[in-house]
């Protein structure tokens, strides 16, 4: 049976920028070793030589015409914004304090 | 009126017998007495609901040519953007949110007249198979209040089913417009992946997620097929080919010598017995009006569900990167000094439910150096054996069938604490999606053991799509001969609601 560690789910979470409480880590990674069981099944066949599907579609890029078309406006563009500032986006602090 | 076809109500529309105004107004009504009961709407839009219809009633006065569907009250899936409408994708991360463009879908909807009533219930971001993972609550079965109406467009098939509204959109990335119309016995299709646009779609899983209808009939679910789907330049991945002929597939239903297969791995152990005797008597069904049943092996489908719950939560981890408290939407912590990516964290705990942590915890997994190979990489060359067993199969048969799930209903919180479980009812859904191929699903009739919808799946080629109009068109006339009227015409009456 895979485990997962409540540290090693800990780090994932961290990567995935999600803050976990304590029961959540604890929950988490017990559930984890059935579900990495049931998805480990992939790994039952020789897939050697078996090429990847990542997409159901042959894609290429598609490239529009270089013509100015209308755009959302910048108040529309803000409408959903936490908090603004000079019809910018205002963010918390990126960089550390100085 | 509420309790007919949308093409009977067109009819009635068209020969000026009823208002859009009013037929609107009776499904607000409904809407009023039972969904406090059922939960399918997260959003009623009374207002721009009845403004709509009031504009199609002024170009029907007027003269102008309608579109067949004008004038006809729909539910829309909370995953798909409307402007100015509240849309959730059933999140706390985007309680409140109004977004400021139309998605492709609902801009089709509205040029067609189509009058939307509100925004439908789900599982959040459209993970998971009951609607219990909603950041809102849970949505009820109308055929039995303590049962789940599947998902995770639950919201969407429970307004139908309820009679809320004659049609609905849903999505569906591992079966989730199939599921629930099989559990709330209805029709539902996954239309061919890139059919219908994705633009204003919230991403769950691009290269699986697709929008498509629901009805209560073969012909009505091909009517709103026909409006949705089509070319769009917005989406990369959209199909640019004419969309298939489905409401003249859905007219005709003649299966005369058309060659179904049944699918060997898609029945028989953990498949509940009423379902399964539901499928055989379809199969029989279909035999009698001049089909040719074959049975079809695709080996590689016993991997199918491990291979979309490595593919599925790796590409949520991704998409749902764009949840970062910065732009739009939820935004925690952001006092003394805190960091933007302590914020993110916050934020992300606070509007993220249990299902969608855990998705993305494990697409992180799957996704980290060192695993890489061993997952997300196994999974895409599975995803390659699915496509080629289709590829076998369809060259012996022109479409394919199963049971839609393996069970009918389960009780509201049966399943809930045990992921693995709910995931399970995916399994015979999942394929069509990883192959980016189409499916439906219609009711087969009750199980024996609990009076509630089985659903019978059938699955054609990309782009294929009106085979199965041509079949469900079949297989429900010589159902409904057989019952006297559709399935849906036996549901319980709900209290609040007459009949």
């Amino acid at each position: 049976m895979s485990t997962l560690s409540r540290d090693e789910v800990a780090k994932l979470a961290a990567l995935a920028r999600i803050e976990m409480t304590e029961s959540e880590l604890v929950e988490l990674s017990s559930q984890f070793g059935t579900i990495l069981d049931a998805v480990a099944r992939v790994q039952e066949l020789n897939l050697d030589g078996v090429k990847a599907t990542s997409h159901p579609q042959p894609l290429e890029n598609i490239a529009r015409p270089d013509v100015v078309q209308a755009s959302l406006s910048p108040a529309d563009a803000l409408s959903g914004a936490p908090a603004q500032e000079d019809q910018r986006f205002r963010v918390p602090q990126i960089l550390g304090e100085e | 009126m509420i309790f007919k076809t949308a093409v009977e109500m067109a009819d009635a529309l068209a020969k000026k017998e009823v208002s859009s105004v009013e037929l609107t107004q009776s499904h607000l009504d409904r809407i009023a007495a039972v969904d406090g009961d059922v939960k399918a709407f997260l959003h009623v839009d009374s207002e721009g609901a009845l403004a709509q219809a009031a504009a199609v009633d002024g170009d029907r006065a007027a003269g102008k040519k309608v579109s067949p569907l004008a004038g006809i009250p729909l539910a829309l899936k909370d995953v798909l953007a409307q402007k100015g409408v509240p849309t959730t994708a059933g999140s706390k991360i985007l309680q409140g949110w109004k977004p400021p463009y139309d998605s492709t879908v609902v801009s089709k909807l509205k040029d067609a007249g189509v009058v939307i009533l509100g925004k439908t219930n789900m599982d959040e971001f459209a993970m998971g198979s009951s609607t219990e993972n909603s950041g809102y609550g849970p949505t009820f079965n109308p055929w039995d209040l303590t049962r789940t109406p599947g998902g995770s467009s639950g919201g969407s098939a429970a307004a139908v089913s309820a009679f809320e509204a004659p049609l609905a959109i849903g999505s569906d990335t591992g079966g989730s417009i199939r599921q629930p119309a099989a559990l709330t016995g209805i029709v539902g299709v996954r239309p061919t992946y890139g059919a219908v646009s994705r633009y204003g779609l919230i991403a769950y899983s691009s290269s699986l997620d697709q929008a498509g209808p629901f009805g209560r009939t073969v012909l009505d679910t091909a009517m709103l097929h026909e409006v949705m789907a089509g070319y769009d330049s917005h989406d990369a991945t959209s199909i640019n080919a004419p969309v298939p002929a489905v409401v003249a597939a859905a007219k005709s239903g003649d299966v005369k010598g058309m060659k179904i297969g049944v699918i060997k791995q898609l029945q028989g152990e953990g498949y509940q017995k009423g379902v399964q005797t539901r499928f055989t008597e379809s199969l029989d069904l279909l035999a009698s009006l001049g089909a040719e049943i074959v049975e079809v092996d695709c080996p590689s489908f016993e991997f199918a569900l491990a291979a979309y719950y490595l593919i599925a939560p790796s590409e949520c981890s991704s998409n749902l990167a764009r949840f970062d408290a910065m732009r739009y939407g939820l935004r925690t912590g952001d006092e003394g000094g805190a960091s933007a990516e302590a914020v993110m964290a916050a934020t992300r705990d606070a509007g993220f439910g249990r299902e969608v942590k855990r998705r993305i915890i494990i697409g992180t997994y799957a996704l980290s150096s060192g695993y890489y190979d061993a997952y997300y990489g196994s999974a895409q060359k599975i995803r390659t054996l699915i496509i080629q067993d289709y590829a076998k199969a369809f060259a012996a048969a022109d479409v394919l069938v199963s049971p839609t799930a393996p069970t009918t209903a389960y009780k509201i919180g049966e399943k809930v604490d045990d992921p693995m479980a709910m995931y399970l009812g995916d399994v015979a859904t999942i394929p069509v999606n990883l192959a980016g191929i189409c499916g439906m699903s219609l009711p087969a009739g009750l199980a024996d053991e609990d009076n509630l919808p089985v659903g019978f799946q059938i699955m054609a080629p990309a782009m294929q799509d009106q085979r199965l109009y041509q079949a469900g068109a079949a297989l429900e006339a010589a159902l409904s001969s057989k019952w006297g009227g559709t399935l849906i015409t036996k549901a319980p009456a709900l209290a609040g609601g007459t009949r």
